[in-house]
């Protein structure tokens, strides 16, 4: 789907981004990981094409600087600070990037994400009259009124409070399960723990590493330990085995087992230790 | 290229110029203005004889000069650095659109927005005119708002190219204005030094006017008012004797290559500095 070779971005004699290289498969959900500053909003705004670059960038085959157009098609953006024109009503707003990506605010799908995406009281209201939480669904309506395969997000939820945080991520969440491929830039490690099956963990301009969001969590030494008491020592064994199984960190420690979690799944041994048939009698969570 | 594209940026941009209080003062500016020339000249009537459209042409070249230029580049300086500033230019060419096509969009947008304002003034002092029994030359006043439009077009793309060149939209108005004056006030009195100065031929010196679009516009203007250019001296002479019959289309010509060239540079630009 998408398939980035040799990007950089100078401005001036600061390197934005440096040879920067990877592919996402469809439906892939991948983060790009890195303090403030890594170079990740950059290298989005290059694979959307809006802003010139070296080395090549495809989305779904079409060059995002040759085939701007064909390939920004593929894809809807919901960028970090939302700016759209704050005099227009949310129905104009609507109707006008729906006229540009080619489709009508008159389809079910667009009445469903409307009702989906808690827009539809708002439709009459100006822009300006909303919070940044309800400029973060417009947005990610805009993005969704031509369906497309590709979604880009640049900190999706840098601006939001803790609850709309989560209610957009659990949003982001059913469209990965409906096959859509998310490509978002993050520092949070919640967030990326909750959405990305692979994280690119970029330092001044550079790919560093490709991870998993697990791995991340060891990686930043973001250790949170999940204790877990099992209903028999005879359990001990065969649960850390299927931890392990699973790409965790688990030891046994004394009458029960240390799990190195991370923010967000800190109950998935839990799930996956029930789905085994290994019973959980108790735990106590540990960070350091 | 995609019209359909266009056309919503187009009406996205009258829209927006509807609401823009600038445009808004300058329409009823330039209007008001236009009706109190053509208020005076027919009040001229008795001392003078029925001149019509005409007369009033003759002042409203003047008023033109002064306001359209104004209007056009601080509208054009506005439109991409003022997008640029908010973030809006960056979410609109995330949309599947071309560069070509938001640059088209929001020219036409602007530039049909002028119109309107343009035929309100001329509208106005023209039905003034007409119903005072003054309808002589009536073609001659529809040739000069088409110059007037095509001096919005010239302003207009240079406010654009500003807009392109700038990062912020103070910065874009500031220069703006500066050509604007540069353009107004220091063209004749540039020219005049210029002449002296360098002791330029009168070809010379009409070849240097070709650089000011504004004497262009008052060259042309003047032209289709009077049929001659004895008024402005030995260049407008020599205009007329080199160019003769011709002289009008050779005009109107330069105007649209001054219309057409700074857009043609805006569009380089953005491509190479993206839309940060």
């Amino acid at each position: 789907m998408v398939r980035v070779q040799d990007l950089t971005k100078r401005f001036g004699k600061v390197t934005a981004v440096d040879h920067l290289t990877f592919d996402v498969e469809a439906g892939e959900s991948v983060a790009l990981w890195g303090e403030n500053g890594a170079g990740k909003t950059t290298a989005l705004r290059c694979l959307l094409g809006v802003i010139p670059f070296e080395g090549t960038v495809e989305l779904g085959g079409y060059s995002s600087t040759n085939e701007g157009k064909a390939a920004r098609h593929l894809m809807g953006f919901v960028p970090q600070e939302i700016s759209f024109h704050d005099d227009m009503t949310v129905r104009e707003t609507l109707i006008f990037y729906a006229r540009l990506r080619k489709t009508t605010t008159e389809t079910e799908h667009s009445a469903g994400l409307l009702q989906r995406l808690g827009l539809a009281s708002y439709i009459d209201k100006e822009v300006r009259d909303l919070s940044g939480g309800m400029k973060q669904r417009l947005a990610l309506m805009i993005a969704l009124l031509s369906d497309p395969p590709l979604l880009i997000l640049d900190e999706p939820t840098a601006n939001l409070d803790v609850r709309a945080r989560e209610g957009f991520l659990s949003l982001l969440n059913e469209l990965k399960e409906l096959g859509k491929t998310l490509i978002f830039s993050s520092h949070r490690l919640e967030e990326v723990a909750a959405l990305a099956e692979r994280v690119l963990v970029m330092e001044a301009g550079k790919l560093v590493s490709q991870c998993t969001p697990l791995e991340l969590g060891n990686y930043l030494g973001n250790q949170t330990m999940l204790k877990l008491y099992l209903a028999g020592d005879e359990w001990i064994a065969p649960a850390v085995k299927a931890l392990t199984g699973h790409g965790y960190l688990a030891e046994q420690n004394g009458t029960g087992i240390w799990v190195q979690v991370v923010p967000l799944e800190k109950a998935k041994p839990i799930s996956l230790l029930t789905e085994a048939g290994i019973p959980v009698a108790d735990f106590q969570l540990e960070s350091s | 290229m995609d019209l359909e594209n266009i056309l919503t940026l187009t009406q996205k941009e009258l829209r927006d110029a509807r609401r823009n209080r600038w445009f808004i003062l300058y329409t009823v500016a330039f209007a008001g203005l236009a009706l109190a020339l053509a208020w005076l000249a027919l009040s001229g009537v008795g001392t003078y004889g029925l001149a019509g459209f005409g007369r009033t042409g003759a002042s409203l070249i003047n008023l033109v000069l002064l306001i359209v230029p104004l209007m056009g580049l601080t509208l054009g300086a506005m439109s991409l650095a003022g997008e640029r500033e908010r973030g809006t230019l960056l979410y609109l060419f995330t949309q599947p659109i071309a560069q070509i096509e938001l640059l088209l969009g929001k020219f036409i947008g602007l530039a049909l927005a002028m119109l309107l304002a343009l035929l309100l003034g001329f509208g106005l002092s023209g039905l003034l005119i007409a119903w005072q029994g003054g309808a002589t030359q009536a073609e001659d006043f529809l040739l000069m708002m088409l110059l007037a439009f095509i001096l919005a077009l010239v302003s207009l793309s240079l406010g654009f190219l500003i807009s392109a060149a700038v990062g912020k939209s103070a910065t874009a108005v500031g220069l703006a204005l500066f050509l604007w004056l540069l353009l107004v006030f220091f063209g004749d009195l540039g020219l005049m030094g210029t002449a002296i100065v360098l002791k330029l031929d009168i070809d010379q010196l009409f070849t240097l006017a070709l650089l000011n679009p504004l004497q262009l516009f008052k060259m042309a203007a003047i032209l289709a008012i009077r049929s001659n250019l004895e008024v402005l001296g030995p260049a407008g002479t020599y205009a007329v004797r080199t160019y003769g019959s011709q002289l009008m289309v050779f005009l109107i010509a330069v105007l649209a290559v001054w219309a057409l060239l700074p857009l043609a540079i805006t569009h380089y630009l953005l491509g190479r500095r993206g839309v940060l």
